[in-house]
């Protein structure tokens, strides 16, 4: 099993967000994470990755058979948890090259690796770029400065591939999205999809769905998941809402 | 104004303390008068008079005066320096007192040693084949007694405060530098200004930097400790630009955290006359930057910047003053600093726009990190502003480094302290970047790498070798070029 989380409880400032959240995922898996607004989907993906002031209280995450609770973000990084960011962060300063080649080496350097010859990482780059769709000006630039919503979540899938997780995950990145981004995005993922890793997809809608197509679905409710399913649990999402579900949960 | 953080300060010293190097000053021009003045050109001789004058009416600045309130320089007056030591024989190159970071085939290097300019006695003032003049102010008051008369003491304000009187009454010597009109001077002009003496030295030095029309010159200007005896470093730089000049100065301080250093340059601007100036402040004790720009011919143009890296209780104060006397002029200050641990922190940029000044442009701005909730920053704009057609802006920023970026650097495998280092030279960089000068550019970001390091000290740069031996540098972040 490649992530097991048992019985987990995060509380931010005191007020508990997840509440006894319980999930496996195996490699080769796509499971998709939804639900409502407010009901703890990024607070899940802050504490797999580590954030800081996101206070497990209670519960454990297992990363590849290792409790990851507090481990540091950049060692979880390190050991191929990557998370595509609701919302990518600008680093003014930093050119996107010189930020990735850090990160590359970073990993390397954690895993008793030289550093990446520059033929090779420029190589990659190009690769990268093209399974995105990323113009090469935008490599160039800043971190995400003066990108456009959309550019900065192909950046974001641009970065994943460089950095070839084990466990990736997206919190919505189909939002802000128009429907080519979204293809260009699902086709990476896709693209990158293999026994060795798995993905968690957090999303809203069902629409993204369409193209990263799930192994499972899980919805999220008042910190817990609260129903599971196979990807037809998507669709049946789509046409009822989640009232029946949370009618039921409260009940 | 932005103020950040109180903190406590002692700002009752009693008055004998408070007087000391004052009293010393005053003593020492009393007892020297008939040297100091008797070997002078009238001119200085004249100005060395009023400056003592002025000095004891008026004694060093105290907090009352707006322009020191909040410097902690006004009641530290109580260190004893030695004021007067004899000139430096010249018996071994400067470079095997001191080997400079950087220095290559773009500059000519000089240096002043404990106050003093330091070559052979042929060499003290040396004409180029383009008639450039470089060498020691003591020597060329006598070889060119007509640029003295126009300039000396013309572009200075002398009698601004007790610092400048003081440079004015005792100065011990300085650099000299004159370019004619239509000279470019294609290799940069280096004075390194070392003190190495056991004992704490105040030292007084005063440079005349003259641009003749349509010159060039590049000036960088070092001042550097080889050893932790304190010290007191007063420095006054007039500069004349004549039409259509350019002129480039860069200031690099990095002595030793026991020495202050007052460092005032006052610029003479004349029309089309192009200005850029950058002032990276490594290390020191205490350090105040005061820069007096005169825009007083239409189309001129300055370009200020500056970069601190300032910890311990070090303190940096950047003092800007710029003068739109005539319309047309352009004017742009950018400062950055980083203050970490207690350091203390001030920047006061005045633009002053004169009534017929219009069509002047004016802007500035200060962005500073705080890395402790004991750092402290205070930055003030000063706009006064008298013509009715300009554009002057001004902006200031005090805040922390993003939690947000570091959060994501990490979470893409960069540990805590490579995602701090990253941020904050990615900070600079905007500053940095303006460096024309290459190998000039790398080095100084290599050095502010070193420093943010925490492995740049002056100790690894004296032949004493008394500090480990250099680190390599794999902290590697230009990477523009691959």
């Amino acid at each position: 099993m490649l992530l097991n989380i048992k019985n987990l409880h995060v509380a931010i400032n005191g007020k508990e967000i997840l509440k006894g959240l319980n999930l496996s995922v195996n490699k080769g898996e796509v499971h998709a994470i939804m639900g409502p607004n407010g009901t703890g989907k990024s607070t899940l993906a802050a504490a797999i990755t580590g954030r800081e002031n996101y206070d497990i209280t209670k519960g454990e995450i297992i990363y590849d058979g290792e409790t990851i609770n507090d481990m540091a973000p950049d060692i979880r990084a390190n050991k191929g948890i990557f998370l595509s960011f609701q919302y990518p962060v600008e680093i003014p300063g930093v050119s996107m090259t010189n930020f990735m080649r850090t990160a590359i080496n970073a990993q390397r350097e954690f895993n008793g690796l030289e550093a990446i010859p520059a033929g090779e990482f420029l190589k990659k780059m190009e690769e990268m770029k093209k399974l995105v769709d990323i113009n090469t000006k935008l490599t160039k630039r800043s971190v995400n400065e003066g990108f456009s919503g959309g550019e900065k979540k192909k950046n974001e899938i641009f970065q994943m591939a460089m950095l070839e997780p084990k466990l990736a995950i997206l919190d919505e990145t189909d939002s802000g999205l128009d429907i080519d981004a979204l293809k260009v995005v699902a086709r990476g993922v896709n693209e990158l999809r293999s026994t060795d890793n798995a993905f968690v997809v957090i999303t809203h809608y069902q629409r993204l769905l369409d193209y990263i197509v799930p192994d499972f679905v899980h919805v999220m409710y008042d910190g817990r998941i609260v129903k599971s399913g196979g990807k037809g649990l998507a669709f049946e999402l789509e046409e009822k809402g989640y009232d029946w579900i949370i009618d039921q949960e409260d009940e | 104004m932005i103020r950040k953080t109180n903190k406590p300060e002692d700002m009752q010293k009693s008055d004998t303390i408070y007087k000391l190097l004052e009293t010393s000053l005053i003593n020492e021009f009393e007892q020297k008068q008939v040297a100091l003045t008797g070997s002078c050109h009238p001119v200085v001789s004249r100005s060395r008079i009023n400056g003592f004058e002025f000095l004891k009416d008026n004694g060093l600045p105290d907090r009352k005066n707006e322009k020191w309130k909040n410097s902690p320089f006004p009641g530290q007056y109580e260190e004893e320096y030695l004021l007067d030591i004899p000139p430096v024989f010249y018996d071994k190159a400067a470079e095997e007192i001191f080997r400079c970071e950087i220095h290559g085939f773009w500059a000519d290097t000089y240096s002043m040693l404990n106050g003093w300019y330091y070559s052979t006695k042929e060499n003290q003032l040396i004409t180029t084949g383009d008639g450039v003049v470089v060498g020691s102010i003591l020597k060329a008051q006598h070889q060119y007694p007509e640029l003295f008369e126009k300039h000396f003491g013309n572009i200075a304000n002398t009698e601004q405060d007790g610092f400048t009187a003081a440079n004015t009454a005792l100065f011990k010597d300085g650099m000299f530098v004159y370019v004619p009109d239509g000279v470019e001077v294609k290799n940069a002009v280096q004075l390194i200004k070392l003190i190495n003496l056991q004992e704490p030295l105040m030292v007084n030095s005063r440079n005349l930097i003259i641009l003749g029309k349509s010159s060039r010159l590049t000036f960088l200007h070092c001042d550097d400790s080889v050893n932790h005896t304190p010290g007191f470093i007063n420095t006054l730089t007039e500069v004349y630009m004549d039409e259509n000049s350019s002129f480039e100065l860069y200031k690099l301080q990095n002595i030793n955290d026991n020495t202050s250093l007052i460092n005032n340059t006052f610029i003479h601007q004349e029309r089309d006359s192009r200005l850029k100036v950058n002032i990276l402040s490594l290390n020191g004790g205490k350090i105040r930057n005061e820069l007096h720009v005169n825009l007083m011919g239409q189309g001129a143009d300055a370009d200020i910047n500056g970069v601190y890296l300032v910890d311990k209780q070090q303190h940096i104060d950047n003092q800007v003053y710029i003068n739109h006397a005539v319309p047309n002029c352009h004017s742009n200050e950018l400062f950055k600093g980083v203050l970490d641990e207690e350091a203390s922190g001030i920047f006061n940029g005045y633009i002053y726009v004169a009534r017929d000044a219009q069509k002047t442009n004016a802007f500035q701005r200060n962005n500073n990190i705080l890395m402790t909730p004991k750092a402290t920053i205070d930055t003030m704009p000063f706009l006064e502003i008298y013509a009715d057609d300009v554009k002057c802006s001004h902006g200031a920023t005090v805040g922390q480094l993003d939690d947000e970026a570091l959060f994501y650097m990490m979470q893409r495998g960069i540990g805590r302290e490579d995602a701090r280092l990253l941020l904050m030279f990615a900070f600079l960089a905007e500053v940095t970047s303006k460096v024309s000068i290459e190998p000039l550019r790398i080095s100084y970001e290599d050095m502010i790498k070193r420093r943010l390091r925490g492995e740049l000290s002056i100790c690894d740069k004296c032949v004493l070798h008394c500090s480990e031996p250099d680190k390599p540098i794999e902290f590697d972040i230009d990477l523009s070029k691959i």
